[in-house]
């Protein structure tokens, strides 16, 4: 079993949670005050996006993926995260 | 293709008998990436098409989203979370041989704790209910309703997913075509915590 569960997405798993709680309390209580829900909503944006391309790259592993999925799935997390502020931001 | 996972392959192709897959692997059959990076857009649009209402009604969709239960999202991300990296366990037992008697149990494991997320979201839209908020209450709820539902279709296709996956998973000698199902189903469920990763903080947090 020890074999199994020592691997990098082990460790993966463990930051993703430790990601979840950090936005949670962000979205919660980010302590930048009334008014100030723009930074911390970007940010929160920028947590998700950084998630996603652990699960992409670790869980799914797309880090030994030939180049040209990998690069699809790397422009969809950038293209993404530009997508979701643009939207939140101007729209 | 059918060889037994296990058996050293001639050249030209991929050795699966090890638990890291060899460089440039393509996890799954190509061709589920088709319907992963599809799927992955047509929610792309509806976070767009969601941002550009809020956009248009800022207050609103501020003040209907303090009505959510914040605590249950994160919870359900946690739960998602820990039954993806159960499956990304079971898919390495089952590359070895010595292993792969905890593939099945640890795709069952997945499959249960992914379970909880199901009825986590029942007991939130119950509370949404009882509170006499529906769909129809306004555009937030419109949103809301038709994201997180349509995610929630996309759990309980992936739970089936892992149950087949599963009978695979039992298997003491699976071919390579049994592993590229195995692993195509996997990348399935992990792209449904993927999607979630963003439906909660784009529905529940940012403001």
């Amino acid at each position: 079993m020890t074999a199994v569960v020592r691997t990098n997405a082990s460790l993966i798993w463990f930051v993703l949670c430790g990601l979840t709680v950090v936005s949670w309390a962000l979205g919660v209580d980010h302590g930048l005050g009334e008014g100030h829900h723009l930074p911390a909503s970007l940010a929160i944006f920028a947590v998700a996006i950084f998630k996603v391309r652990l699960v992409g790259l670790y869980f799914m592993e797309l880090k030994t993926a030939p180049r040209v999925l990998r690069g699809i799935f790397e422009g969809y997390c950038v293209g993404l995260l530009g997508l979701l502020i643009a939207m939140f931001v101007f729209a | 293709m059918t060889d037994v996972i296990g058996v050293p392959r001639s050249a030209g192709g991929a050795d699966r008998n090890t638990s890291e897959p060899s460089p440039r692997h393509v996890p799954g059959e190509p061709g589920i990436w088709v319907l992963l990076f599809g799927d992955m857009m047509v929610f792309t649009v509806l976070f767009t098409v969601y941002l550009h209402q809020r956009g248009a009604r800022p207050g609103l969709f501020a003040e209907s989203q303090g009505a959510l239960n914040r605590t249950l999202g994160a919870t359900n991300t946690l739960v998602l979370l820990t039954s993806s990296i159960l499956v990304v366990f079971a898919t390495r037992a089952l590359r070895r041989p010595e292993l792969r008697y905890l593939a099945r149990p640890l795709t069952l494991g997945g499959a249960a704790v992914g379970s909880c997320f199901v009825a986590i979201k029942a007991f939130e839209y119950h509370e949404k209910v009882a509170a006499g908020i529906t769909p129809s209450t306004n555009e937030f709820f419109m949103y809301y309703f038709v994201l997180t539902g349509l995610h929630l279709a996309h759990v309980i296709i992936g739970l089936i997913v892992l149950t087949v996956l599963s009978t695979l998973a039992g298997k003491p000698e699976p071919t390579s075509t049994h592993m590229a199902f195995f692993e195509g189903g996997a990348c399935f469920w992990h792209m449904v915590d993927l999607l979630w990763i963003v439906i909660f903080p784009l529905i529940f947090l940012v403001r």
